[in-house]
């Protein structure tokens, strides 16, 4: 597996393994799943058989089934968390660093006041205020994640808008969106992308955490984060139920990891030195 | 120096107000209002409009967010909505158990982490550095919960050493104590040590990149004394601010690790409130550890500048 004429080390191929395992369960899991979402089929914490590898949760579910269905929506929510924090955060990172001035020095300070409250903390307060449902819960974590992408887009844009051809742009007159779109976006586009795979990773323990707090996905959706909390009791019996939705939640951000961690050395890399690496 | 450390203290105390008001603006933008959210089904005009006057909704933001700033200067956080109990009677001893856990997993957390991240960095690219290396990748991506879970099965119910449930209540001496929180603490030591090793050793090692430290070594000295006469000094600065920084970052993690072992702390009860939407209770609870997190960074910035004179110069 190469990218851009760079070989993937080993740890980079499992990951990217890992990722694409969880993202073909996300997309086509209800298909293979054995049973239904919300079906009950087994006795509470039914220990692992030939019928149910994983056994059965609180309510007599298939663990496996569950766990499926709740890549879908645990990834999804992540995913689509992650994709409008880089849009807010990269559409404003870029306006402040084009425009500088006051509209800079005003959207920097409002990102330090949001960035001096810890995240949890602001997703906590504003879903206590509006209540726990899917778009609430995505648009708070977009904007509670947001300011760490302006920060890296903002600091990015700083060093290409003083560069000729931004110069040039701005003396054909070209307007502000424009100029990001055409000019400081492509120049940003690596570095931008491992922070992407960053913050999902964030974003996904994040949605897990609320989640596990039974503040984020409600029930009857079948999510990772919920699926530890209703079985945590299972734990005082030894057994292992709420260690299955864990372990997925853990093994997807190790194998996020593992491909950042892979992206990020090459973006360190110069570019000309690619054939002794 | 000391004009330095007072404006950095005025920026902290500029910072926890705009947070302040960033909190209750939060709150306040309810579609509908607080008073039609909890009366709910039950909301006659009258009855609204009796329950907005005891709120004091009917004055209009800016004097609310005064009234309540005064109040919480006071320490009067207001009562809560769904039991009517003072919120800061409930709070106070809440908090004092927060910090306790928090300390106890700083003081068993931040000497192994410097000791093992100058270790790590010592050892660099050898087995203990490597292995050092993907533990902690390991701690970073899991959950707490995951790692509070799996304490759990390992020392509460396979071998038996420590109690499940950190229950701990103000009768307790600080043995019994010390010993029920001990595995919500030794979880916190895991999530929080893994960053600051990581972090230490990545600033330890940054700084053996330099000019004096190629000297040292190419005067012959052995690579541990180098790291421990040459380079750690330089690295203090770094190493004091990404302490403090994990603190501020523990009292975070401390919302997770005190709902999987129901330790009565101010997260428990902040999560317990965002489930009942309390709204007074969670902008008390919130602003608390905003509060908390600003201060930490705020020593954080003074201790860098202390321990580094090249910040002292001004900008």
């Amino acid at each position: 597996m190469t990218l851009l004429g760079h070989r993937a080390p080993f740890t980079a191929q499992i990951g990217m393994t890992i990722v694409a395992l969880f993202l073909f369960t996300a997309l086509f899991g209800p298909w293979f799943a054995p049973y239904g979402e919300s079906q009950s089929i087994g006795d509470t914490w039914q220990t692992p058989s030939g019928q149910m590898w994983l056994g059965a949760d609180q309510i007599g579910r298939d663990m496996l089934t569950r766990l499926i269905y709740g890549a879908r929506t645990t990834i999804g929510i992540a995913a689509a968390t992650t994709i409008v924090s880089a849009f807010i955060g990269i559409t404003f990172g870029f306006t402040a660093a084009v425009l500088g001035g006051w509209v800079d020095t005003v959207l920097s300070r409002l990102v330090d006041v949001i960035l001096s409250i810890p995240p949890l903390i602001l997703a906590l307060i504003v879903l206590g205020v509006f209540g726990s449902s899917i778009p609430v819960l995505v648009l708070t974590i977009a904007v509670v994640d947001s300011p760490k992408v302006f920060r890296l887009a903002r600091a990015l844009g700083m060093n290409i808008v003083v560069l000729d051809f931004v110069e040039v742009a701005r003396m054909r007159g070209e307007g502000l969106w424009w100029v990001i779109r055409s000019e400081v976006l492509p120049n940003a586009v690596a570095p931008l992308i491992s922070e992407f795979g960053l913050r999902f990773c964030f974003n996904f323990l994040f949605v897990a955490a609320l989640s596990f707090l039974g503040v984020g996905v409600q029930p009857p959706y079948a999510d990772w984060g919920g699926m530890v909390r209703e079985n945590a009791s299972a734990i005082n019996f030894g057994l292992l139920a709420p260690l299955y939705p864990a372990c997925a939640i853990a093994a997807l951000t190790v194998g996020v990891n593992l491909v950042v961690d892979w992206l990020l050395s090459i973006d360190a890399r110069p570019s000309g030195a690619q054939a002794e690496m | 120096m000391l004009r330095l450390i007072a404006t950095r203290f005025a920026l902290g105390i500029l910072t926890l107000l705009a947070v302040s008001v960033l909190i209750f603006i939060c709150t306040q933008i309810l579609p509908g209002d607080v008073a039609s959210a909890v009366l709910g089904q039950q909301a006659t005009p009258e009855s609204l409009r009796v329950f907005r006057a005891e709120l004091g909704l009917d004055k209009p933001a800016y004097l609310r967010y005064l009234a309540w700033l005064l109040g919480v200067l006071h320490g009067d956080f207001g009562k809560s909505l769904t039991n009517d109990r003072v919120i800061i009677e409930e709070l106070a001893p809440r908090f004092v158990n927060t910090l306790f856990l928090a300390g106890y997993a700083a003081v068993i957390a931040v000497p192994l982490a410097v000791g093992l991240g100058i270790l790590s960095a010592i050892r660099e690219g050898r087995l203990t550095d490597r292995l050092a290396n993907i533990l902690t990748l390991i701690a970073i991506s899991v959950p707490e919960f995951f790692v509070a879970y799996i304490l759990i099965i390992i020392f509460a119910i396979q071998l038996g050493w420590f109690p499940s449930l950190a229950t701990v209540d103000s009768d307790m001496g600080l043995g019994t104590r010390l010993y029920t929180a001990f595995l919500p603490a030794l979880t916190l030591t895991m999530v929080v040590m893994a960053h600051m090793l990581r972090m230490t050793r990545n600033s330890v090692l940054s700084i053996m990149s330099t000019p004096y430290i190629e000297m040292a070594f190419l005067k012959g000295l052995t690579r541990s004394r180098v790291v421990a006469f040459h380079a750690l000094p330089n690295a203090l600065g770094p190493i004091v601010s990404v302490v403090a920084l994990n603190l501020a970052y523990l009292v975070v993690g401390v919302v997770v690790v005190e709902n999987v072992f129901v330790y009565p702390g101010v997260g428990q009860y902040m999560v317990d409130a965002v489930a009942k939407r309390d709204v007074p209770v969670i902008q008390a609870c919130g602003l608390v550890f905003a509060a908390v997190f600003v201060t930490l960074n705020t020593v954080a910035d003074i201790l860098a500048m202390l321990a580094n004179p090249r910040l002292r110069r001004r900008r």
